[in-house]
């Protein structure tokens, strides 16, 4: 569009009166809100001695965890879909036979590059059997590159220190799944 | 010219042909979507899922008249004035109710199935099946039961289409596999006592269109839609199967057979499938090695060529040993490079290894008992070099008179392929360069030893027992350390910029009349026989036939 367009119509800006040009009524306005907050409940955390208190830990994409059946074994069934999936390409299965007779195949080794990782959460969504989903850990740190390589054992150790707090999203029965029979 | 008019596009086939609707829509592009019909297998007709309208047109009045009901596109050979509809309501009802009624008792195990991505189920499932599923029968079982050392088969994904029943029927000739049981509880399974066990096996778990039969040396190894498919050429043996090697980040998964109506048509044995472990295997030469005295010390690349080079010029009379596993771009450069130094430089043919006999099966496909890919190739560069083909006791009896003064040994041999005595005549030489797969009695003897390239990371062209001539492109990058035979090559007669096999084989082929078909065009991706094109070049062109 044009500034000669004949749809566009030019207006003033109304000017300031007596009240306006001497600021007073916003200085109040503005004031008031700050003693608001200084008499107010505080609401600012003192992160990191006191935690974050999260609204909705269920929906937060922090770091990733391997969720485990009701027998205790990994949840998994190595069908490869969340590193399909992944973007960043920073999960690698290694799959084979499975050592129990209820199951075909599930992941001999699972490891996620969590510095490559960008917690978009396109592998819980991929997902076919719930297996693998994001957390609430947000504060997530590591001492060299080598331990933010996590592997089967710390993925579902996360989920067992998180179970508790966030439970497994869905319950869809057993024999529903995919891999299941 | 006979026409067939399908979809409303005509066709016109040669009058010889012998072509069923499936194949003669294909050519128009057009998919009929088929389970139990492969073209190297007979036609039974009855997974019906290439069911489609024909009818006839008449040729003096023009009135198409269709059958009442479908017919089966696998067992309607098209005949001139035929009419044919894929595209119909009543075709697609019909598909969907075959993909309806295929998948009541399929577990749709899809994300552990190793099919998945390949999977002719899924496929038409999704091209021609319906929106939702109408029945509920669960739970789904899944059984899996061993048919052979090397094959599994999924009891209920099959669709029992029987291409693998009639395969062991009609290609290995071995009948192992059968359809037991009656109705619902028809099973694909082996004849108690009798496993499927023969050489050919694997080309049932790439013949079924769906994951029930599977390879066990592939299983749950990777899902196919991480591998990446190149065209090769199987080296296991002189019959020079086209293949494809499906590999992902450099390491092979599997090995398939490639449609090559003149090799090895659709299947390739159980030898050449399995042939990639020994490209990954932990014993593999990695490094270059030269001799110092008595020690050996690993060394590395960067002014090797150079130094090997130099000590060739003044080793005196020299020799070259040209491996039946080289390509023909290699073997000739080898010899160039050799005869450049030396114009009497000794070439002769490395050992030839062979086991027992050709085995032959009922539907023609041969495994040869002469285990290397080039014997022939090779032999035309000797003959051109030489004019005779030398063998490898030749140069033993050589070495025995003390007439070398410097050797150039090329291996590729994935067995053991020389042994300590052998060996030994070769320690009395002032160089000798070893380049082989795996270490040996003589790669321990030689100056340089030098790591060669395994088949699946060369560029280069095979001539195969009857004399097919195939090339193939390098389908994974060698480990690092390894530099293929023709890039050294290249290097060592000091020509500029990247090893480039085509080039070569041009050069070849200008040279050396045996490769004279060959031409300066490319070569196609399914080779061609050269003696069929150099008698084909020879004869006259055929003038037009007189009008009758």
């Amino acid at each position: 569009m044009r500034a000669d367009d004949n749809n566009i119509r030019w207006i003033e800006a109304p000017g300031l009166g007596l009240t306006g040009r001497s600021y007073l009524p916003l200085l109040v306005e503005g004031l008031t809100t700050t003693f608001k907050h200084l008499v107010g409940p505080k609401k600012t955390v003192q992160y990191p001695e006191e935690p974050h208190e999260m609204a909705h830990p269920e929906i937060y994409r922090g770091v990733h965890r391997l969720n485990r059946d009701e027998k205790g074994r990994v949840k998994c069934v190595a069908c490869f879909l969340c590193a399909t999936a992944c973007p960043a390409h920073c999960i690698d299965i290694v799959a084979a036979e499975s050592p129990w007779p209820d199951r075909e195949k599930y992941p001999r080794s699972f490891t996620i590059d969590e510095l490559r990782c960008i917690f978009c959460g396109m592998c819980e969504e991929a997902c076919p059997v719930d297996a693998i989903e994001l957390t609430s850990l947000y504060d997530l740190s590591g001492k060299s590159r080598e331990e933010m390589i996590f592997d089967k054992e710390k993925l579902l150790s996360i989920y067992d220190q998180t179970k508790d707090r966030e439970p497994m999203q869905t319950a869809r029965p057993h024999e529903e799944r995919p891999g299941a029979h | 010219m006979p026409t067939v008019i399908i979809d409303g596009h005509e066709l016109e086939i040669r009058s010889d042909e012998r072509l069923n609707a499936i194949q003669a829509a294909k050519r128009l592009g057009i998919e009929i979507p088929h389970y139990c019909w492969h073209p190297g297998l007979s036609v039974v007709g009855s997974c019906r899922m290439c069911l489609v309208e024909a009818g006839t047109r008449d040729p003096k009045t023009g009135i198409i008249a269709m059958l009442p009901k479908l017919v089966p596109a696998c067992n309607t050979q098209v005949r001139d004035g035929m009419v044919i509809v894929t595209q119909s309501e009543k075709v697609r009802q019909a598909r969907a109710m075959v993909e309806e009624d295929l998948l009541l008792r399929h577990p749709i195990d899809c994300p552990i199935c190793d099919k998945a991505g390949e999977c002719l189920l899924q496929d038409y499932h999704f091209r021609y099946g319906q929106k939702e599923r109408r029945a509920d029968l669960r739970p789904f079982t899944s059984r899996r039961r061993d048919l052979g050392d090397d094959i599994t088969l999924f009891v209920d994904r099959c669709i029992l289409c029987s291409r693998c029943v009639r395969f062991t029927r009609e290609i290995s000739g071995t009948s192992e596999l059968l359809i037991a049981h009656r109705g619902t509880d028809q099973e694909i399974d082996v004849v108690a006592g009798f496993p499927l066990a023969n050489k050919l096996s694997g080309n049932v778990v790439d013949l079924c269109p769906v994951g029930a039969l599977g390879d066990k040396r592939f299983l749950y190894r990777q899902r196919v839609w991480f591998l990446n498919s190149h065209p090769g050429i199987c080296t296991r043996c002189a019959t020079g199967c086209s293949t494809w090697i499906d590999e992902t980040q450099d390491t092979i998964y599997r090995i398939r057979p490639r449609e090559n109506p003149e090799v090895n048509r659709w299947w390739i044995c159980n030898d050449g499938r399995y042939d990639y472990p020994h490209v990954h295997s932990e014993e593999r030469l990695l490094q270059p090695v030269r001799r110092d005295g008595q020690t050996r010390v690993p060394v590395d690349w960067a002014g090797l060529p150079r130094e090997i080079d130099a000590r060739f010029r003044r080793a005196g009379r020299l020799a070259a040993v040209l491996s039946p596993f080289l390509t023909v771009e290699e073997a000739y450069l080898l010899a160039t490079y050799v005869r450049q130094i030396d114009p009497e430089a000794r070439l002769v043919l490395g050992p030839v290894p062979k086991t027992g006999r050709d085995e032959r099966f009922a539907g023609g496909f041969v495994v040869s008992a002469e285990k290397c890919p080039n014997r022939r190739g090779v032999e035309a560069i000797l003959a051109h070099f030489t004019g005779r083909v030398a063998a490898w006791e030749d140069l033993l009896a050589e070495l025995a008179a003390g007439a070398i003064g410097g050797a150039w040994v090329s291996g590729g041999y994935r067995d053991p392929w020389v042994d300590e005595a052998t060996a030994e005549r070769f320690a009395g030489l002032e160089v000798l360069v070893v380049q082989d797969l795996f270490p040996s009695p003589l790669a321990d003897r030689a100056t340089y030893t030098l790591p060669a390239a395994a088949f699946a990371e060369r560029d280069g062209t095979y001539v195969n027992r009857d004399d097919h001539l195939q090339s193939q492109r390098w389908a994974i990058r060698p480990p690092a350390g390894v530099r293929p035979e023709g890039g050294l090559l290249w290097e060592l007669l000091g020509r500029q910029g990247l090893y480039d096999a085509r080039a070569v084989l041009r050069e070849a082929a200008a040279q050396v009349s045996y490769f004279a078909a060959v031409g300066s065009g490319p070569v196609p991706e399914t080779g061609f026989n050269l003696k069929v094109r150099l008698l084909a070049a020879t004869l006259p062109a055929p003038e037009d036939a007189p009008a009758a």
